[in-house]
Protein backbone atom coordinates (compact mmCIF):
# COMPACT_ATOMS: atom_id res chain seq x y z
CA UNK A 1 0.00 0.00 0.00
CA UNK A 2 1.17 3.50 -0.75
CA UNK A 3 0.03 6.14 1.68
CA UNK A 4 0.59 9.78 0.83
CA UNK A 5 0.14 12.32 3.61
CA UNK A 6 0.05 16.07 3.12
CA UNK A 7 2.51 16.33 0.26
CA UNK A 8 3.43 19.82 -0.93
CA UNK A 9 5.86 20.66 -3.68
CA UNK A 10 6.84 23.96 -5.23
CA UNK A 11 9.25 24.89 -7.98
CA UNK A 12 10.13 28.48 -7.23
CA UNK A 13 6.80 30.33 -7.17
CA UNK A 14 4.90 27.51 -8.84
CA UNK A 15 2.98 25.52 -6.28
CA UNK A 16 2.70 22.19 -8.13
CA UNK A 17 1.26 19.88 -5.47
CA UNK A 18 -1.05 21.31 -2.83
CA UNK A 19 -1.50 19.19 0.26
CA UNK A 20 -2.01 15.83 -1.45
CA UNK A 21 -3.51 13.08 0.73
CA UNK A 22 -4.02 9.74 -0.92
CA UNK A 23 -4.14 6.05 -0.20
CA UNK A 24 -3.40 3.62 -2.96
CA UNK A 25 -5.01 0.30 -2.17
CA UNK A 26 -3.12 -2.95 -2.21
CA UNK A 27 -3.83 -5.36 -5.03
CA UNK A 28 -5.82 -2.82 -7.04
CA UNK A 29 -5.12 -0.70 -10.05
CA UNK A 30 -5.35 3.02 -9.51
CA UNK A 31 -5.31 5.48 -12.37
CA UNK A 32 -4.06 8.99 -11.77
CA UNK A 33 -5.41 11.41 -14.36
CA UNK A 34 -5.41 15.11 -14.92
CA UNK A 35 -4.49 17.63 -17.61
CA UNK A 36 -0.88 18.35 -18.56
CA UNK A 37 0.99 20.15 -15.83
CA UNK A 38 -1.44 19.14 -13.11
CA UNK A 39 1.32 17.43 -11.09
CA UNK A 40 0.85 13.73 -11.87
CA UNK A 41 4.43 13.07 -12.88
CA UNK A 42 5.77 15.18 -10.02
CA UNK A 43 3.76 13.08 -7.57
CA UNK A 44 5.12 9.87 -9.08
CA UNK A 45 8.67 11.20 -9.03
CA UNK A 46 8.29 12.02 -5.34
CA UNK A 47 7.06 8.50 -4.60
CA UNK A 48 10.03 7.10 -6.53
CA UNK A 49 12.46 9.35 -4.67
CA UNK A 50 13.58 11.26 -7.77
CA UNK A 51 12.27 14.45 -6.20
CA UNK A 52 11.92 15.48 -2.63
CA UNK A 53 8.67 16.96 -1.33
CA UNK A 54 8.70 20.23 0.62
CA UNK A 55 6.53 18.73 3.33
CA UNK A 56 4.49 15.62 4.02
CA UNK A 57 5.21 11.93 4.30
CA UNK A 58 4.94 8.90 2.08
CA UNK A 59 4.70 5.33 3.31
CA UNK A 60 5.21 2.31 1.08
CA UNK A 61 4.03 -0.81 2.89
CA UNK A 62 4.03 1.12 6.18
CA UNK A 63 7.68 2.18 5.75
CA UNK A 64 8.49 5.89 5.48
CA UNK A 65 10.36 6.28 2.20
CA UNK A 66 12.79 8.73 3.79
CA UNK A 67 14.10 5.91 5.98
CA UNK A 68 16.09 4.35 3.16
CA UNK A 69 16.11 3.20 -0.43
CA UNK A 70 15.21 -0.43 0.23
CA UNK A 71 11.55 0.17 -0.61
CA UNK A 72 12.52 0.64 -4.26
CA UNK A 73 13.12 -3.12 -4.42
CA UNK A 74 9.33 -3.47 -4.19
CA UNK A 75 8.62 -1.10 -7.06
CA UNK A 76 8.97 -1.52 -10.77
CA UNK A 77 8.63 1.81 -12.54
CA UNK A 78 8.20 2.94 -16.08
CA UNK A 79 9.03 6.63 -16.52
CA UNK A 80 7.20 8.72 -19.07
CA UNK A 81 10.30 9.32 -21.16
CA UNK A 82 12.73 6.43 -21.36
CA UNK A 83 16.20 7.66 -20.55
CA UNK A 84 19.05 5.22 -20.89
CA UNK A 85 22.85 5.40 -21.01
CA UNK A 86 23.41 5.70 -24.76
CA UNK A 87 26.53 3.59 -25.12
CA UNK A 88 25.37 0.53 -23.20
CA UNK A 89 23.79 -2.39 -24.99
CA UNK A 90 20.32 -3.62 -24.12
CA UNK A 91 21.78 -6.79 -22.60
CA UNK A 92 24.21 -4.83 -20.44
CA UNK A 93 21.44 -2.61 -19.14
CA UNK A 94 19.48 -5.68 -18.05
CA UNK A 95 22.55 -7.11 -16.41
CA UNK A 96 23.24 -3.85 -14.60
CA UNK A 97 19.76 -3.52 -13.15
CA UNK A 98 19.77 -7.19 -12.18
CA UNK A 99 23.06 -6.54 -10.42
CA UNK A 100 21.67 -3.60 -8.47
CA UNK A 101 18.39 -5.04 -7.27
CA UNK A 102 17.53 -7.74 -4.83
CA UNK A 103 15.64 -10.34 -6.83
CA UNK A 104 13.49 -12.06 -4.27
CA UNK A 105 10.58 -12.46 -6.71
CA UNK A 106 12.73 -13.89 -9.47
CA UNK A 107 12.92 -12.61 -13.02
CA UNK A 108 9.93 -12.24 -15.32
CA UNK A 109 10.97 -12.09 -18.97
CA UNK A 110 7.48 -12.44 -20.42
CA UNK A 111 7.31 -8.90 -21.79
CA UNK A 112 10.75 -9.26 -23.34
CA UNK A 113 9.50 -12.22 -25.27
CA UNK A 114 6.18 -10.60 -26.18
CA UNK A 115 8.01 -7.52 -27.42
CA UNK A 116 10.58 -9.65 -29.28
CA UNK A 117 13.39 -7.76 -27.55
CA UNK A 118 15.76 -10.73 -27.53
CA UNK A 119 16.81 -9.82 -31.06
CA UNK A 120 17.75 -6.29 -29.94
CA UNK A 121 19.90 -7.49 -27.06
CA UNK A 122 23.23 -6.55 -28.67
CA UNK A 123 22.14 -3.14 -29.91
CA UNK A 124 23.25 0.02 -28.21
CA UNK A 125 20.49 1.86 -26.40
CA UNK A 126 21.33 5.08 -28.22
CA UNK A 127 20.66 3.37 -31.56
CA UNK A 128 17.15 2.17 -30.69
CA UNK A 129 14.07 3.73 -32.23
CA UNK A 130 11.66 5.63 -29.97
CA UNK A 131 9.14 2.80 -29.91
CA UNK A 132 11.76 0.16 -29.13
CA UNK A 133 13.07 2.29 -26.28
CA UNK A 134 9.59 2.49 -24.88
CA UNK A 135 9.25 -1.28 -25.15
CA UNK A 136 12.54 -1.78 -23.29
CA UNK A 137 11.29 0.73 -20.74
CA UNK A 138 8.09 -1.25 -20.18
CA UNK A 139 9.82 -4.61 -20.06
CA UNK A 140 12.25 -3.29 -17.42
CA UNK A 141 9.42 -2.25 -15.13
CA UNK A 142 8.03 -5.81 -15.09
CA UNK A 143 11.41 -7.57 -15.11
CA UNK A 144 11.74 -8.25 -11.41
CA UNK A 145 8.18 -9.24 -10.78
CA UNK A 146 7.73 -6.33 -8.33
CA UNK A 147 4.80 -6.10 -5.91
CA UNK A 148 4.07 -2.52 -6.96
CA UNK A 149 4.09 -1.23 -10.52
CA UNK A 150 4.18 2.48 -11.28
CA UNK A 151 3.57 3.21 -14.95
CA UNK A 152 3.69 6.79 -16.23
CA UNK A 153 1.81 6.91 -19.55
CA UNK A 154 2.78 3.34 -20.46
CA UNK A 155 1.05 3.09 -23.83
CA UNK A 156 2.25 6.43 -25.23
CA UNK A 157 4.52 5.89 -28.21
CA UNK A 158 3.77 2.20 -28.60
CA UNK A 159 2.34 0.65 -31.76
CA UNK A 160 -1.10 -1.03 -31.42
CA UNK A 161 0.37 -4.54 -31.18
CA UNK A 162 2.82 -3.65 -28.41
CA UNK A 163 0.25 -1.49 -26.68
CA UNK A 164 -2.28 -4.30 -26.47
CA UNK A 165 0.44 -6.77 -25.42
CA UNK A 166 1.34 -4.40 -22.61
CA UNK A 167 -2.29 -4.01 -21.55
CA UNK A 168 -2.71 -7.79 -21.49
CA UNK A 169 0.34 -8.01 -19.27
CA UNK A 170 -1.05 -5.36 -16.93
CA UNK A 171 -4.36 -7.26 -16.70
CA UNK A 172 -2.46 -10.47 -15.99
CA UNK A 173 -0.46 -8.86 -13.18
CA UNK A 174 -3.73 -7.48 -11.79
CA UNK A 175 -5.01 -11.01 -11.46
CA UNK A 176 -1.75 -11.89 -9.69
CA UNK A 177 -2.70 -9.33 -7.06
CA UNK A 178 -0.19 -6.63 -7.92
CA UNK A 179 -0.68 -3.04 -6.84
CA UNK A 180 -0.57 -0.92 -9.98
CA UNK A 181 -0.48 2.86 -10.40
CA UNK A 182 -0.98 4.15 -13.89
CA UNK A 183 -1.26 7.57 -15.48
CA UNK A 184 -2.64 8.07 -18.94
CA UNK A 185 -4.46 10.49 -21.17
CA UNK A 186 -6.12 7.66 -23.03
CA UNK A 187 -9.32 7.31 -21.05
CA UNK A 188 -10.45 4.14 -22.82
CA UNK A 189 -7.25 2.47 -21.53
CA UNK A 190 -8.09 3.57 -18.02
CA UNK A 191 -11.65 2.31 -18.28
CA UNK A 192 -10.25 -1.02 -19.38
CA UNK A 193 -7.50 -1.29 -16.78
CA UNK A 194 -8.24 0.67 -13.65
CA UNK A 195 -10.61 0.09 -10.79
CA UNK A 196 -9.85 3.22 -8.81
CA UNK A 197 -9.35 6.67 -10.16
CA UNK A 198 -7.71 9.81 -8.80
CA UNK A 199 -8.30 13.06 -10.60
CA UNK A 200 -5.76 15.82 -10.05
CA UNK A 201 -6.37 19.37 -11.19
CA UNK A 202 -3.87 22.17 -10.58
CA UNK A 203 -2.13 20.21 -7.86
CA UNK A 204 -5.26 19.28 -5.91
CA UNK A 205 -7.17 16.03 -5.77
CA UNK A 206 -10.65 16.68 -7.16
CA UNK A 207 -11.91 13.12 -7.04
CA UNK A 208 -10.70 9.87 -5.55
CA UNK A 209 -12.76 6.68 -5.67
CA UNK A 210 -13.81 3.92 -8.02
CA UNK A 211 -14.24 4.52 -11.74
CA UNK A 212 -17.73 2.98 -11.63
CA UNK A 213 -18.96 5.26 -8.84
CA UNK A 214 -17.64 8.32 -10.64
CA UNK A 215 -19.48 7.50 -13.86
CA UNK A 216 -22.69 6.73 -11.97
CA UNK A 217 -22.43 9.86 -9.89
CA UNK A 218 -22.16 12.08 -12.94
CA UNK A 219 -24.73 10.06 -14.88
CA UNK A 220 -22.73 10.06 -18.09
CA UNK A 221 -22.27 7.40 -20.71
CA UNK A 222 -18.52 6.80 -20.39
CA UNK A 223 -15.42 7.96 -18.58
CA UNK A 224 -14.45 10.50 -21.20
CA UNK A 225 -17.73 12.42 -20.88
CA UNK A 226 -17.60 12.10 -17.11
CA UNK A 227 -14.12 13.58 -16.93
CA UNK A 228 -15.08 16.35 -19.35
CA UNK A 229 -18.02 17.33 -17.16
CA UNK A 230 -15.85 17.10 -14.06
CA UNK A 231 -13.30 19.44 -15.60
CA UNK A 232 -16.02 21.82 -16.79
CA UNK A 233 -17.69 22.09 -13.41
CA UNK A 234 -14.36 22.72 -11.71
CA UNK A 235 -13.36 25.19 -14.38
CA UNK A 236 -16.62 27.07 -13.73
CA UNK A 237 -15.95 27.15 -10.00
CA UNK A 238 -12.59 28.76 -10.71
CA UNK A 239 -14.16 31.37 -12.95
CA UNK A 240 -17.04 32.32 -10.69
CA UNK B 1 31.20 -0.27 -1.46
CA UNK B 2 30.02 -3.16 -3.56
CA UNK B 3 27.35 -1.00 -5.16
CA UNK B 4 29.89 1.74 -5.92
CA UNK B 5 32.04 -0.76 -7.79
CA UNK B 6 29.05 -1.98 -9.78
CA UNK B 7 28.12 1.57 -10.77
CA UNK B 8 31.71 2.31 -11.76
CA UNK B 9 31.85 -0.88 -13.80
CA UNK B 10 28.84 0.02 -15.93
CA UNK B 11 29.69 3.69 -16.15
CA UNK B 12 33.18 2.77 -17.37
CA UNK B 13 31.68 0.75 -20.20
CA UNK B 14 29.58 3.74 -21.13
CA UNK B 15 32.46 6.24 -20.83
CA UNK B 16 35.05 4.17 -22.65
CA UNK B 17 32.75 3.58 -25.59
CA UNK B 18 32.16 7.31 -25.90
CA UNK B 19 35.54 7.41 -27.74
CA UNK B 20 36.56 10.77 -26.23
CA UNK B 21 38.62 9.02 -23.60
CA UNK B 22 40.38 7.04 -26.32
CA UNK B 23 41.06 10.20 -28.31
CA UNK B 24 42.47 11.83 -25.16
CA UNK B 25 44.71 8.84 -24.58
CA UNK B 26 45.86 8.72 -28.21
CA UNK B 27 46.59 12.45 -28.20
CA UNK B 28 48.75 12.30 -25.05
CA UNK B 29 50.50 9.21 -26.36
CA UNK B 30 51.30 10.79 -29.72
CA UNK B 31 52.55 14.03 -28.18
CA UNK B 32 54.86 12.22 -25.77
CA UNK B 33 56.06 9.77 -28.39
CA UNK B 34 56.50 12.58 -30.92
CA UNK B 35 58.66 14.54 -28.50
CA UNK B 36 60.85 11.53 -27.93
CA UNK B 37 61.25 11.19 -31.69
CA UNK B 38 62.14 14.85 -32.21
CA UNK B 39 64.27 15.68 -29.20
CA UNK B 40 65.57 12.27 -28.27
CA UNK B 41 66.37 13.29 -24.70
CA UNK B 42 64.08 12.35 -21.84
CA UNK B 43 64.94 15.48 -19.85
CA UNK B 44 63.67 17.71 -22.67
CA UNK B 45 60.55 15.61 -23.02
CA UNK B 46 59.87 15.90 -19.30
CA UNK B 47 60.27 19.67 -19.43
CA UNK B 48 57.87 20.00 -22.35
CA UNK B 49 55.36 17.78 -20.64
CA UNK B 50 54.95 20.36 -17.84
CA UNK B 51 53.06 22.64 -20.17
CA UNK B 52 50.97 19.81 -21.51
CA UNK B 53 50.02 18.82 -17.99
CA UNK B 54 49.27 22.35 -16.86
CA UNK B 55 47.21 23.45 -19.83
CA UNK B 56 45.74 20.34 -21.41
CA UNK B 57 44.62 18.34 -18.38
CA UNK B 58 42.49 21.10 -16.82
CA UNK B 59 40.69 22.09 -20.02
CA UNK B 60 40.09 18.53 -21.22
CA UNK B 61 38.97 17.32 -17.80
CA UNK B 62 36.63 20.20 -17.09
CA UNK B 63 34.98 20.27 -20.51
CA UNK B 64 34.70 16.50 -20.85
CA UNK B 65 33.49 16.21 -17.24
CA UNK B 66 30.78 18.80 -17.74
CA UNK B 67 29.59 17.34 -21.05
CA UNK B 68 29.57 13.85 -19.58
CA UNK B 69 27.64 14.90 -16.48
CA UNK B 70 24.92 16.48 -18.60
CA UNK B 71 24.67 13.54 -20.95
CA UNK B 72 24.61 11.06 -18.07
CA UNK B 73 21.48 12.64 -16.63
CA UNK B 74 19.57 9.68 -18.10
CA UNK B 75 21.86 7.19 -16.43
CA UNK B 76 21.46 9.01 -13.13
CA UNK B 77 17.68 9.25 -13.35
CA UNK B 78 17.35 5.59 -14.22
CA UNK B 79 19.59 4.51 -11.37
CA UNK B 80 17.76 6.74 -8.90
CA UNK B 81 14.58 4.73 -9.49
CA UNK B 82 16.52 1.65 -8.37
CA UNK B 83 17.34 0.90 -4.74
CA UNK B 84 20.56 2.92 -4.67
CA UNK B 85 21.58 5.44 -2.10
CA UNK B 86 22.19 8.88 -3.59
CA UNK B 87 25.55 9.28 -1.88
CA UNK B 88 26.69 5.93 -3.23
CA UNK B 89 25.53 6.88 -6.70
CA UNK B 90 27.42 10.17 -6.51
CA UNK B 91 30.66 8.47 -5.49
CA UNK B 92 30.17 6.00 -8.33
CA UNK B 93 29.54 8.75 -10.88
CA UNK B 94 32.55 10.76 -9.75
CA UNK B 95 34.92 7.82 -9.76
CA UNK B 96 33.61 6.62 -13.09
CA UNK B 97 34.65 9.98 -14.50
CA UNK B 98 37.92 10.69 -12.68
CA UNK B 99 39.40 7.19 -12.96
CA UNK B 100 39.26 6.71 -16.74
CA UNK B 101 40.63 10.24 -17.28
CA UNK B 102 43.52 9.51 -14.90
CA UNK B 103 44.19 6.14 -16.50
CA UNK B 104 44.18 7.63 -20.01
CA UNK B 105 46.71 10.19 -18.79
CA UNK B 106 49.05 7.77 -17.01
CA UNK B 107 49.00 5.23 -19.81
CA UNK B 108 49.26 7.83 -22.57
CA UNK B 109 52.34 9.41 -21.04
CA UNK B 110 53.71 6.29 -19.36
CA UNK B 111 54.00 3.99 -22.40
CA UNK B 112 56.50 6.18 -24.31
CA UNK B 113 58.59 6.54 -21.15
CA UNK B 114 58.60 2.77 -20.68
CA UNK B 115 59.66 2.31 -24.32
CA UNK B 116 62.43 4.87 -24.31
CA UNK B 117 63.41 4.84 -20.66
CA UNK B 118 64.95 7.79 -18.80
CA UNK B 119 68.59 8.86 -19.15
CA UNK B 120 69.36 9.20 -15.47
CA UNK B 121 67.77 7.69 -12.43
CA UNK B 122 67.34 11.17 -10.95
CA UNK B 123 64.60 11.75 -13.51
CA UNK B 124 62.43 9.04 -12.02
CA UNK B 125 61.20 11.20 -9.11
CA UNK B 126 60.54 14.00 -11.60
CA UNK B 127 58.47 11.67 -13.74
CA UNK B 128 56.55 10.51 -10.68
CA UNK B 129 55.82 14.10 -9.64
CA UNK B 130 54.69 14.80 -13.18
CA UNK B 131 52.31 11.85 -13.12
CA UNK B 132 51.08 12.56 -9.59
CA UNK B 133 50.39 16.24 -10.16
CA UNK B 134 48.61 15.33 -13.40
CA UNK B 135 46.36 12.95 -11.50
CA UNK B 136 45.78 15.57 -8.80
CA UNK B 137 44.78 18.12 -11.46
CA UNK B 138 42.46 15.56 -13.07
CA UNK B 139 40.69 15.04 -9.76
CA UNK B 140 40.55 18.80 -9.00
CA UNK B 141 38.95 19.59 -12.34
CA UNK B 142 36.62 16.60 -12.19
CA UNK B 143 35.35 17.94 -8.86
CA UNK B 144 34.88 21.38 -10.37
CA UNK B 145 33.17 19.93 -13.46
CA UNK B 146 30.75 17.91 -11.37
CA UNK B 147 30.01 20.91 -9.16
CA UNK B 148 29.40 23.23 -12.11
CA UNK B 149 27.16 20.78 -13.96
CA UNK B 150 25.03 20.18 -10.88
CA UNK B 151 24.70 23.91 -10.14
CA UNK B 152 23.13 24.73 -13.48
CA UNK B 153 20.57 22.76 -15.47
CA UNK B 154 21.49 24.62 -18.63
CA UNK B 155 24.13 22.70 -20.58
CA UNK B 156 25.45 25.69 -22.53
CA UNK B 157 25.69 27.83 -19.40
CA UNK B 158 27.48 25.02 -17.54
CA UNK B 159 30.03 24.56 -20.27
CA UNK B 160 30.52 28.32 -20.47
CA UNK B 161 31.20 28.56 -16.73
CA UNK B 162 33.61 25.62 -17.01
CA UNK B 163 35.63 27.23 -19.77
CA UNK B 164 35.63 30.52 -17.88
CA UNK B 165 36.93 28.81 -14.73
CA UNK B 166 39.70 27.18 -16.75
CA UNK B 167 40.59 30.44 -18.49
CA UNK B 168 40.66 32.24 -15.17
CA UNK B 169 42.91 29.73 -13.45
CA UNK B 170 45.20 29.03 -16.38
CA UNK B 171 45.63 32.53 -17.79
CA UNK B 172 43.83 35.42 -16.10
CA UNK B 173 44.94 34.64 -12.55
CA UNK B 174 48.65 34.68 -13.42
CA UNK B 175 48.23 37.82 -15.48
CA UNK B 176 46.46 39.59 -12.64
CA UNK B 177 49.11 38.42 -10.19
CA UNK B 178 51.86 39.71 -12.46
CA UNK B 179 50.09 43.02 -12.96
CA UNK B 180 49.53 43.36 -9.22
CA UNK B 181 53.15 42.68 -8.42
CA UNK B 182 54.20 45.22 -11.04
CA UNK B 183 51.95 47.89 -9.53
CA UNK B 184 53.15 47.14 -6.01
CA UNK B 185 56.74 46.48 -6.93
CA UNK B 186 57.97 48.83 -4.19
CA UNK B 187 56.74 46.52 -1.49
CA UNK B 188 58.11 43.14 -0.40
CA UNK B 189 55.62 40.84 -2.11
CA UNK B 190 57.31 37.46 -1.94
CA UNK B 191 55.27 36.10 0.92
CA UNK B 192 51.86 37.25 -0.36
CA UNK B 193 52.89 35.77 -3.72
CA UNK B 194 53.47 32.41 -2.08
CA UNK B 195 50.02 32.70 -0.52
CA UNK B 196 48.35 33.70 -3.77
CA UNK B 197 49.99 30.82 -5.61
CA UNK B 198 48.50 28.38 -3.13
CA UNK B 199 45.01 29.57 -4.05
CA UNK B 200 45.21 28.37 -7.64
CA UNK B 201 45.54 24.62 -8.24
CA UNK B 202 47.22 25.06 -11.62
CA UNK B 203 49.82 27.39 -10.08
CA UNK B 204 50.37 24.95 -7.24
CA UNK B 205 51.08 22.14 -9.65
CA UNK B 206 53.30 24.42 -11.71
CA UNK B 207 55.41 25.43 -8.72
CA UNK B 208 55.74 21.82 -7.55
CA UNK B 209 56.95 20.79 -11.01
CA UNK B 210 59.29 23.78 -11.49
CA UNK B 211 61.03 23.10 -8.21
CA UNK B 212 61.63 19.48 -9.11
CA UNK B 213 63.22 20.59 -12.37
CA UNK B 214 65.60 22.91 -10.57
CA UNK B 215 64.79 25.75 -12.91
CA UNK B 216 63.50 28.01 -10.17
CA UNK B 217 66.66 30.05 -10.59
CA UNK B 218 65.02 31.39 -13.74
CA UNK B 219 62.45 33.09 -11.58
CA UNK B 220 65.01 35.21 -9.77
CA UNK B 221 64.58 36.30 -6.18
CA UNK B 222 60.94 35.19 -6.02
CA UNK B 223 62.08 31.80 -7.21
CA UNK B 224 64.48 31.59 -4.31
CA UNK B 225 61.71 32.39 -1.85
CA UNK B 226 59.48 29.83 -3.56
CA UNK B 227 62.21 27.24 -3.38
CA UNK B 228 62.76 27.99 0.26
CA UNK B 229 59.07 27.56 1.04
CA UNK B 230 57.84 24.92 -1.38
CA UNK B 231 61.14 23.01 -1.30
CA UNK B 232 60.91 22.52 2.45
CA UNK B 233 59.04 19.52 3.84
CA UNK B 234 56.44 21.80 5.43
CA UNK B 235 55.92 23.65 2.17
CA UNK B 236 55.51 20.39 0.27
CA UNK B 237 53.06 19.14 2.85
CA UNK B 238 51.18 22.41 2.77
CA UNK B 239 50.88 22.54 -0.98
CA UNK B 240 49.84 18.89 -1.19
CA UNK B 241 47.19 19.62 1.44
CA UNK B 242 45.99 22.59 -0.61
CA UNK B 243 45.68 20.44 -3.73
CA UNK B 244 43.70 17.89 -1.73
CA UNK B 245 41.42 20.68 -0.47
CA UNK B 246 40.87 21.70 -4.08
CA UNK B 247 39.65 18.17 -4.72
CA UNK B 248 37.61 17.66 -1.55
CA UNK B 249 35.81 20.99 -1.11
CA UNK B 250 34.11 21.12 -4.54
CA UNK B 251 33.46 17.38 -4.26
CA UNK B 252 31.63 17.77 -0.97
CA UNK B 253 29.60 20.78 -2.12
CA UNK B 254 28.61 18.90 -5.29
CA UNK B 255 27.64 15.86 -3.21
CA UNK B 256 25.37 18.00 -1.03
CA UNK B 257 23.68 19.44 -4.11
CA UNK B 258 23.31 15.97 -5.64
CA UNK B 259 21.70 14.46 -2.54
CA UNK B 260 19.02 17.18 -2.51
CA UNK B 261 18.49 17.66 -6.22
CA UNK B 262 15.17 17.11 -8.00
CA UNK B 263 15.47 14.95 -11.10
Amino acid sequence: MIKIEGINKSFGKLHILKDINLEIENGKTTAIIGPNGSGKTTLIKIVLGLMESDSGKIFVNEINIKKGVGYKNLIGSMPQIARFPENLRVGELLEMIKDLRSRKNGVDKELFELFKLEQEINKKLGALSGGTRQRVNAALAFLFNPDILILDEPTAGLDPISSSALKDKILKEQRNGKTIVITSHILSDIEELAENIVFILEGKIIYSGTVKALIEEKGKRNLERTIASLMESNGNEHNS
Amino acid sequence: MNTILKIIKYELRDVIRSKWILIYFAFLFMITEGMFQFSGSSSKVLLSMINIVLILIPIITISYGIIYMYSSREFTEMLLAQPINRKTLFTGLYSGLALPLSIAYIVGIGIPFIFHGVEENTQIPILSILLLSGIALTFVFTSLAVLISLSSDDKVKGLGIGIFVWLFMAVVYDGALLFGSYLLSEYPLEKPMVGMTMLNPIDLARVLLMLKFDISALMGYTGAIFKKFFGSPIGMLFSTAMLLLWIIVPYQIAKRIFVRKDF
